[in-house]
């Protein structure tokens, strides 16, 4: 059972739950409308931390096992917010075969988080993909829009230090 | 054309209805379909494709509970293409998880274990994987092991559809799919309110009821099928017992009212039957202190100083209190004692504190002070008016209903009420009264009603008398007006009353927010006469009901547990119905003046005009208004004897206490809330010398001269049918299967589920003008915050039963302030912070709440909690008529401590 208590928290501020007020007016009442607002609100607060899952069960009144249930099915929506910068280490078969996985694993004991995480001071989320088009770099990194490539274990640390 | 609806399956033709799917045909032909998903009657969702049939011309295997029957349709149900699913099926199932049958308490009653016997599947081809998550066992009431969980969803239908209770849902996703609560919290953090109904639904082992672990196997136990003795629902209960303990509670499935739903106090607050505190042995009063007796000893006792106080103060110095919760036999013997052998009719219940108000005012408007209609007819309805009820926490069966009703979009729901209550989240419309209003809100609906000519002419006209001076006194209640009286805004009547009007037919729920008040009985006449000016009564889906507190309070009132009538309401002060009673009974000179209500005994008590008053398992010292004064009134009683399973505070002050047996320990009937006649059915000993409240009395009265000697209650039961028409035709024989609604005069009268159909009990139904009148307390300088007092869910009446539950106590362990949001900030009050309550009468202490239910202004106390018993603060004041004390509406103050 994930702790949905702990874990990195963004604030939502005053402004965004307006925004989410809003999107739950403009769908009340309208059958087949929770995965609409979900989608729209995860847009404005850039995630779904149970707080807003409640504001939306009670706002739509459906019940919040059926929110809770819908979120955690479909993988584009997700309970934990995005760092400042987003992490993508290619698992592609290239990347992978010339160390690709290593490179992983040195950035998750670096920042302590999994794959789908986020670190607690919000400045970095970790995900990985498969194949970037780039194998010729093999093995790619991309953090935000850059791609970095010919990753060593050494390199992705250093690379790291340049985002704050 | 209908005869041509044939299907053919397993070669034999067999017609069928439109919209029936393959499996019902089948079931109704008796042909085996194995099913884990489907709940019969509700959508199928086709999750777990273990019921699959080949289907000629099909490709695939179809679900036969969710593909309708159609014409020339050709159904093989055990083919070799079919059992080769189910078997493959059934291995991926098994392999999923851990299922060991050895101690799993699903064994032998579990379909996966008897598919993979009938499908003979021995080993399990694929590898076990075992559940990513590990069994919740931190409540007390249910166990979920995800490891022995098929992800068949019967639960989760049966939470979001049956009950609507709408807890749990599906979770995650392919293998790491879960039953989940909001926020994957456990089962005692989410919106779960324990009913249990996911556990009875699941066909496995995977939801157990806890106290029922490592206890008892199926074939251990044996079932005795018996009445909750809780709620006026009365659903009925299967008691599962092994070595005269009872192991776990499930519904009874099929049979009204409740068709296998309970709620938490009937499937898990049954601990007080085997408790240890239980009263085993008849104690006597000396010096101070209670001895263990003989039951001879303290008979005699009883005996001598009834008789003592009766020859020297006259009949009129004694009274009985009978009981809400004992049987309606047992309710007919204590009123025959108190009438025939003491020879006073000072002989009332608790149904005083509760319902008085409506059996005076329906009696009035009607003729008859019952629930109109039955609790099935809640589908037939097409809006339903709610108020002064918590139905989900009071009568949680019927709220399922209420729930179901609106979610199938076919019924609109009104709820009237000052706290914003769980059913406020299923309404249409929810209006919010000032304490106290009612009167003024049901004028101002029927102002409009009249106005836009939305009443019904003709039954007015023809069933109906005093429409003229209804409709004179109702014409100055227009909506600015009533918002004034009620803090409802004028538009929000408005619409209420064209919902309520324009419905055909429309029905009223109300409880205890209409009743408890001073102007009670002029509560219940204004439901009434919403109800007529409609033409709403004596029609399937409309009606009047009261719901009723206790199992068996409509059966204390029926049977004569009422200071002014003998059984089936037949007058104490008629001469006929006298000489009927004195031929009966074989005794002469019945009293025939009406005898002491509760609430008047207890004021006589203290003036000393009542010496001794014998106690039948009620409790005043929690439940009485203004406890206080009740308490010093009681201890100036000469004599007390109090007859009941606990030491309750009332018992306490007694000077002999007589054990008596719980409804598990006994056979007879209570009447619910409905007016349905049901059995209960004894499966346990009572505990150690503890005795039937009939043998008691019988024992009792025998020694005071009387001899009562009947050998069961079903003995009691013929004679008491046969002195009490509307009782006539209830016997036990008719009610083994299920219960009987009066009246039912005959044996062969099929019972009276709807009552005023075609004519009222009275013949015209009697419309009311009634002026608005304030309750007998406001807030003021002093005392600047309104409390009503209510109910929780886990919880019941003053607790001796619930409170022995550690399930139950788990939930709601103590005492709390309801307080909303702007009050708590006002009065700087922390949730959780303890609070001082006061009003004019006394003052408790307890946690604060902080909640929207509450409304800013009103505080809500629930009643149960002996230590912070709500009523040291509740006013007295009585409806004039009915007699019930105002325990809705008080003016207090608060302080943080
Ligand atoms: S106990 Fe009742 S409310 Fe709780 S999950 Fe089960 S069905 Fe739902
Ligand atoms: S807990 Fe039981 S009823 Fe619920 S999905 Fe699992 S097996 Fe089915
Ligand atoms: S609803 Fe009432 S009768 Fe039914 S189980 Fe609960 S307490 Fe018992
Ligand atoms: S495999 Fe990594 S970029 Fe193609
Ligand atoms: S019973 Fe038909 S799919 Fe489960």
């Amino acid at each position: 059972m994930p702790d949905i208590n702990s874990g990195p928290k963004k604030e939502i501020t005053p402004e965004m739950w307006g925004e989410v007020d809003q999107i739950i007016d403009k769908y009340k009442n309208k059958p087949g409308s929770l995965i609409p607002v979900l989608e729209e609100c995860q847009y404005v607060c850039g995630y779904l931390p149970m707080v807003l899952q409640e504001r939306i069960s009670k706002g739509l009144n459906i019940p919040g096992s059926t929110v809770y249930g819908v979120v955690t099915f479909y993988s584009f929506f997700t309970m934990v917010p995005k760092g400042r910068h987003t992490i993508k280490i290619c698992l592609g078969t290239a990347c992978y075969v010339r160390g690709g996985k290593a490179n992983l694993e040195v950035i998750q004991n670096q920042l302590d988080i999994d794959v789908g995480e986020t670190t607690n001071d919000l400045r970095f989320s970790l995900d990985s993909v498969r194949c970037l088009g780039a194998c010729g770099l093999a093995p790619v990194m991309v953090i935000d829009e850059d791609v970095h490539g010919l990753m060593t274990k050494e390199k992705t640390l250093d690379v790291l230090e340049k985002y704050k | 054309m209908a005869s041509e609806n044939i299907i053919t399956i397993n070669g034999t033709e067999y017609p069928f209805e439109p919209n029936e799917t393959i499996l019902e045909v089948a079931e109704r032909n008796n042909i085996y379909i194995p099913t884990l998903c489907h709940i019969k009657g509700y959508t199928p969702t086709g999750a777990c494709r273990m019921c699959v049939v080949e289907v000629k011309g099909a490709r695939t295997l179809l679900p036969a509970c969710a593909t309708p029957a159609a014409r020339n349709m050709v159904v093989e149900t055990e083919s070799e293409r079919v059992v080769k699913s189910r078997k493959i099926n059934i291995e991926l199932l098994l392999s999923s998880g851990h299922h060991n049958c050895l101690t799993c308490e699903a064994n032998g009653n579990c379909r996966l274990q008897d598919l993979a016997y009938r499908y003979q599947v021995e080993t399990v081809r694929f590898p076990e994987t075992p559940s990513k998550y590990p069994a919740e066992t931190n409540n007390a009431m249910i166990i979920r092991d995800f490891s022995r969980c098929i992800m068949c969803g019967r639960c989760v239908q049966a939470c979001n559809e049956v009950q609507v209770n709408r807890a749990i849902s599906y979770g995650y996703r392919g293998a790491a799919s879960k039953i989940v609560a909001i926020g994957d919290l456990p089962l005692n953090e989410s919106d779960c309110v324990f009913c249990g109904e996911c556990v009875q639904a699941c066909p496995v082992g995977a939801l157990i009821e806890k106290p029922r672990r490592f206890q008892a196997r199926n074939w251990e136990e044996s079932v005795v099928k018996t009445t909750c003795p809780y709620c006026g629902v009365g659903c009925q209960l299967d008691l599962h017992i092994k070595d005269n303990k009872i192991v776990r509670v499930t519904g009874t499935e099929e049979i009204p009212p409740n068709y296998g739903s309970l709620c938490v106090k009937g499937r898990f607050g049954y601990d007080f039957v085997n408790d240890s505190e239980r009263l085993r042995v008849p104690l006597i009063k000396k010096d101070g202190e209670f001895r263990e007796a003989s039951w001879n000893d303290a008979l005699s006792l009883v005996a001598k100083r009834l008789e003592d106080t009766k020859s020297k103060n006259g009949p009129d110095s004694i009274s009985v209190f009978s009981s809400a919760k004992i049987t309606n036999e047992e309710n007919y013997l204590a009123q025959k004692f108190t009438r025939a052998v003491i020879g006073t009719n000072n002989v009332d219940h608790c149904a005083r504190l509760c319902h008085a108000s409506t059996v005076a005012g329906l009696a009035l408007a009607f003729g008859s002070g019952a629930m109109t209609n039955p609790i099935a007819d809640i589908n037939k309805s097409e809006v339903i008016l709610v108020t002064g009820s918590n139905t989900t926490e009071a009568h949680p069966v019927i709220s399922s209903y209420i729930k179901r009703a609106v979610e199938s979009g076919r019924v609109k729901l009104i709820v009237i009420d000052p706290r914003r209550i769980e059913l406020t989240r299923f309404s249409t419309m929810w209006l919010r009264q000032t304490l106290g209003t009612d009167v003024a809100w049901a004028n101002g609906m029927m102002h409009v009603i009249i106005k836009e000519g939305l009443y019904d002419k003709e039954y007015v006209e023809s069933r109906t008398e005093g429409f003229d001076e209804l409709k004179k006194m109702v014409e100055k209640y227009n909506p600015e007006y009533v918002s004034n009286i009620t803090g409802i805004p004028a538009e929000e009547i408005i619409k209420a009353a064209r919902l309520y009007g324009n419905a055909k037919p429309a029905s009223i729920f109300f409880a205890m927010g209409i009743t408890q008040h001073s102007t009670g009985t002029d509560n219940v006449k204004s439901m009434a006469n919403l109800a007529m000016l409609c033409g709403n009564v004596g029609v399937p889906g409309g009606g009047v009901n009261p719901l009723r507190g206790q199992n068996n309070v409509q059966g204390a009132c029926d049977l004569g547990a009422l200071p002014n009538v003998y059984s089936g309401y037949q007058q104490v002060a008629s001469p006929d119905a006298r000489e009927k009673m004195e031929k009966a009974w074989g005794v002469k000179n019945l009293p025939d003046k009406p005898g002491l209500t509760v609430t008047e005994t207890v004021e006589m008590a203290g003036k000393g005009k009542v010496k001794a008053l014998y106690i039948i398992g009620e409790n005043p010292l929690v439940s009485d208004p203004d406890l206080n004064h009740a308490e010093e009134c009681l201890k100036k009683l000469e004599f007390l004897v109090v007859q009941d399973i606990f030491m309750s505070p009332t018992a306490k002050l007694a000077d002999v206490v007589l054990p008596s047996a719980s409804f598990a320990e006994k056979d007879g009937t209570f009447t619910n809330t409905e007016r349905r006649s049901q059995r209960v059915r004894k499966a346990v000993d009572t505990p150690g010398e503890a005795r039937q409240d009939w043998e008691i009395i019988c024992d009792l009265s025998s020694r005071m001269g009387y001899p009562m000697a009947y050998n069961s209650p079903e003995a009691i039961a013929e004679e008491m049918n046969s002195v009490t028409p509307s009782y006539g035709g209830i016997s036990y024989r008719r009610l083994e299967k299920k219960g009987l609604h009066w009246p039912c005069p005959t044996e062969d009268h099929p019972g009276t589920p709807i009552l005023h159909v075609g004519q009222f009990t009275k013949g015209k139904g009697s419309f009311y003008a009634l002026e608005y009148i304030p309750p007998a307390e406001l807030p003021d300088k002093d005392y600047p915050l309104y409390l009503t007092t209510g109910r929780v869910l886990y919880h019941f009446h003053t607790g001796t039963m619930t409170m022995q539950s550690e399930g139950l106590n788990e939930m709601v362990p103590e005492c709390f302030v309801e307080i909303s949001p702007e009050d708590a900030l006002d009065y700087n009050v922390k949730q959780g912070g303890m609070l001082r309550v006061k009003s004019r009468r006394g003052e408790i202490e307890a946690r604060a709440n902080i909640s929207d239910k509450s409304i800013k202004g009103s505080i809500f106390i629930p009643f149960h909690f002996a230590e912070a018993a709500a009523n040291k603060l509740t006013n007295a004041a009585l409806d004039p008529i009915a007699k019930i004390p105002e325990f809705k509406v008080c003016a207090i103050s608060i302080e943080n401590i």
